[in-house]
């Protein structure tokens, strides 16, 4: 006899998910709707601000006073740059982890892990002074590798919590009708793990997107993502909420419309492996 | 050959030469996200005109960020800025460091002499100018005339701190949401602390004797304190352990604050009738005292400063020069109007007939010159500055004292614990800094 729900309790639980949903969403939506207020309106109560006029005035400023192209541009190529590299770099580091483990490949993994414990802040001056010798400082290279290195252990553990699910039977298969190891990663295993590396890849890019410590610590201008567009919005003395949350909102879209197309393949991946 | 050879020479040399005398310098200017430095963003043609071979770029970033970046920045010697936008509490620490060039040797048509004393002398360490002020900002109280009318009352141009008492006591009006005063309680050394070390100065508070001895266990800090609590918790709004300047500037435009002792840089905010609902009803004092001969009101200045690693000290002391000019007063007040221009720098400004027109002028000026930062208080004092203690470790000090006087504020301790525990983590902190042997 399969289990009766009532349209009550139906009811019930869907609005008790999207009251969740509206509440996780809210802090967004608000911000969106203040970009489209006047700063005068922007610091009212929330009812009054939500019965004012709407103006475009800040998304004009923002646009005059800023360069969003490049800073977006910027943003792009560091997080889709870093989740490449990271990437090539974890595929072959989780096959060997997830297909031939050796004795201490659990407290390599933890240890990777461990590296992200640490305060990025702790860092700043040893990695502030090798940019300055090595004339990093500013530079789209060098924030990459930045990047790739501290989100590489998210990668290479997801990506073996994805490969772990993939019987080792058939790479054996593999290695009879004698596909050699290179052909092993890159024909049989990786093809598998598609969904997995995919949610990976999305979910990387959106880390190092937001990524909001050393993107500001070490550019100026050149290199300077839109964290740093949004932070020079923001000040302790006068106006700035609209401008803030136009700031904001341009800075968000496209992350957040990738968020949504990709929703399908983040969830499934996220889903999948171990990591849930 | 050897004559072909000399040909290509010559002719590399004059390109070189060509290049160079062609060649523009481009300096990276850092400064925070405030009207004036952005007003100026866009009045650039000027600079331009002057100086056809310097190019500006421009990193605007929000306070906290850039003080930590480019003290980052100027610590390593990273070289990534070549002028910096900071405040009064930095210049005497990094000038003493040796991290910022001497700007004593500025064009005699800069007319260094016109600065403002008190500002200048905030920015001088040694007889060495390492700064120049791009804008100087006091505190003052901003009242409504409306509600001290309608109370009976009128506030005198120099209020004592019993005026005000008396003055947030007629104008509360709870059932309204009518506050008698609003002032800063969010914790942090920039935020409650720079009102609360200003405020205390007029009560004879200070934070260290000439031995660097803290001095909360004194009377002057407990009077100051329960004065603080009682205006706040008697006639200030709900919360406002987390009020910093946004917050009260808020409340103060929506017409629920009688009072608010704030940077004087508000009252242009608060008389702007497109974003105040109030902004016709602003009348401006000085800042109280209690007849001890100082006033409760601070002193800051955004100052043009230029790190000593840049390899283009040149370019920048001529973008520094004309940024803090009177010419660039005067492009400002041809463009956007008198009231816009950055105030409280220089002396001619306040002599200006056009300037003295703009309502809040007057009262601006008498707050920086009633500010002493190399005499803050009553007593004499080891330290440089008004609402801060010049030192480096000042700012991790005064945010964990303002989390004291900020948790007081909202009632999760005591005014006398709060001070106690004050007393006790600088009294630690300075031992182990070595002020105290």
């Amino acid at each position: 006899m399969s289990r009766k729900v009532s349209a009550t309790r139906k009811g019930i639980v869907t609005a008790a998910a999207w009251a969740v949903g509206f509440l996780i969403f809210f802090p967004i939506l608000w911000i969106i709707i203040l970009g489209f207020k006047s700063e005068g309106d922007a610091i009212k109560a929330p009812l009054a601000v939500l019965t004012s006029a709407w103006t475009l005035d800040s998304y004009h400023e923002v646009q005059e006073r800023s360069n969003y192209a490049l800073h977006f541009w910027n943003s792009v190529i560091l997080s889709v740059g870093s989740t490449l590299v990271a990437l090539a770099i974890a595929i072959p580091a989780a096959w060997a982890m997830a297909f031939v483990p050796g004795k201490r490949t659990k407290d390599l993994l933890m240890w990777m892990l461990s590296t992200k414990m640490m305060p990025a802040v702790g860092v700043l001056v040893p990695m502030y002074l090798m940019f300055r010798d090595f004339g990093l400082l500013d530079s789209r290279i060098g924030l990459v590798g930045v990047l790739t290195m501290i989100n590489l252990p998210i990668v290479i553990w997801m990506l073996y919590t994805y490969f772990k699910e993939i019987p080792g039977e058939i790479l054996e298969a593999a290695r009879m009708d004698g596909a050699g190891l290179k052909a092993e990663i890159l024909y049989i295993l990786t093809p598998m793990a598609v969904p997995g590396i995919a949610s990976t890849l999305l979910l990387n890019i959106i880390l190092a997107w937001n990524e909001a410590f050393w993107t500001l610590q070490l550019t100026t201008s050149q290199a300077a993502p839109l964290t740093q567009f949004i932070a020079s919005y923001s000040s302790p003395e006068g106006l700035f909420y609209a401008k803030l949350s136009a700031a904001s909102t341009m800075a968000i879209a496209p992350i957040l419309i990738l968020g949504w197309f990709s929703q399908k393949q983040l969830v499934r991946g996220l889903t999948f492996g171990a990591v849930k | 050959m050897n004559l072909s050879l000399r040909a290509v020479l010559g002719a590399t040399v004059a390109l070189t030469l060509g290049g160079a005398a062609m060649a523009e310098t481009t300096i990276t200017v850092a400064t925070v996200n405030n009207g004036d430095m952005i007003r100026m963003q866009g009045l650039m043609d000027d600079f331009y005109a002057k100086h056809p071979d310097i190019k500006v770029e421009w990193v605007t970033l929000e306070e906290n960020v850039l003080r930590q970046k480019v003290t980052t920045d100027i610590a390593t010697k990273g070289g990534q800025f070549d002028v910096l936008t900071i405040g009064t509490y930095e210049v005497p620490i990094w000038g003493k460091q040796g991290w910022l060039v001497s700007l004593n040797d500025l064009p005699a048509e800069y007319d260094v002499d016109d600065l403002l004393p008190a500002i200048r002398g905030g920015l001088t360490v040694d007889g060495e100018l390492y700064a120049a002020p791009f804008y100087g900002e006091s505190s003052m109280v901003m009242y409504r005339k409306d509600l001290m009318e309608k109370a009976g009352l009128t506030m005198p141009d120099a209020p004592t701190w019993d005026d005000i008492k008396a003055a947030a006591k007629a104008m509360t009006d709870k059932s309204n949401e009518v506050y008698g005063i609003c002032l800063r309680g969010k914790a942090g050394w920039g935020e409650n602390m720079a009102f609360l070390s200003a405020m205390a100065n007029s009560y004879g508070a200070k934070w260290f004797d000439m031995d660097w001895k803290p001095q909360f266990d004194g009377e002057a800090w407990k009077a100051t304190l329960t004065d603080y609590l009682d205006l706040m918790t008697n006639y200030g709004p709900p919360g406002a352990s987390n009020n910093g300047f946004n917050e009260n500037l808020a409340l103060f435009q929506q017409g629920k604050c009688g009072m608010w002792i704030d940077a004087t840089v508000a009252a242009s905010f608060v008389t702007n009738p497109k974003d105040s609902t109030v902004a016709d009803k602003v009348g401006f004092a000085l800042a109280p005292d209690t007849g001890k001969g100082k006033r409760g009101n601070w002193l800051w200045a955004w100052s043009l400063g230029i790190p000593a690693g840049t390899q283009k000290a040149d370019a920048a002391k001529a973008f520094v020069a004309w940024a803090t000019s009177k010419e660039y007063l005067e492009v400002v007040a041809s463009k956007e109007g008198w009231a816009n221009v950055p105030p409280g720098t220089r002396t001619s400004l306040y002599e200006n007939p056009e300037y003295q027109k703009v309502p809040f002028a007057k009262m601006t000026l008498d707050s920086i010159n009633s500010a002493d930062p190399t005499a803050p208080t009553v007593d004499p004092v080891p330290y440089v500055g008004v609402q801060f203690v010049a030192i480096p470790e000042f700012q991790g000090i005064g945010t964990a004292v303002g989390q004291q006087f900020s948790a007081a504020l909202a009632g999760t301790t005591s005014l006398d614990d709060a001070l106690a525990a004050a007393q006790q983590l600088t009294t630690d902190e300075m031992t182990r800094a070595g002020y105290i042997k």
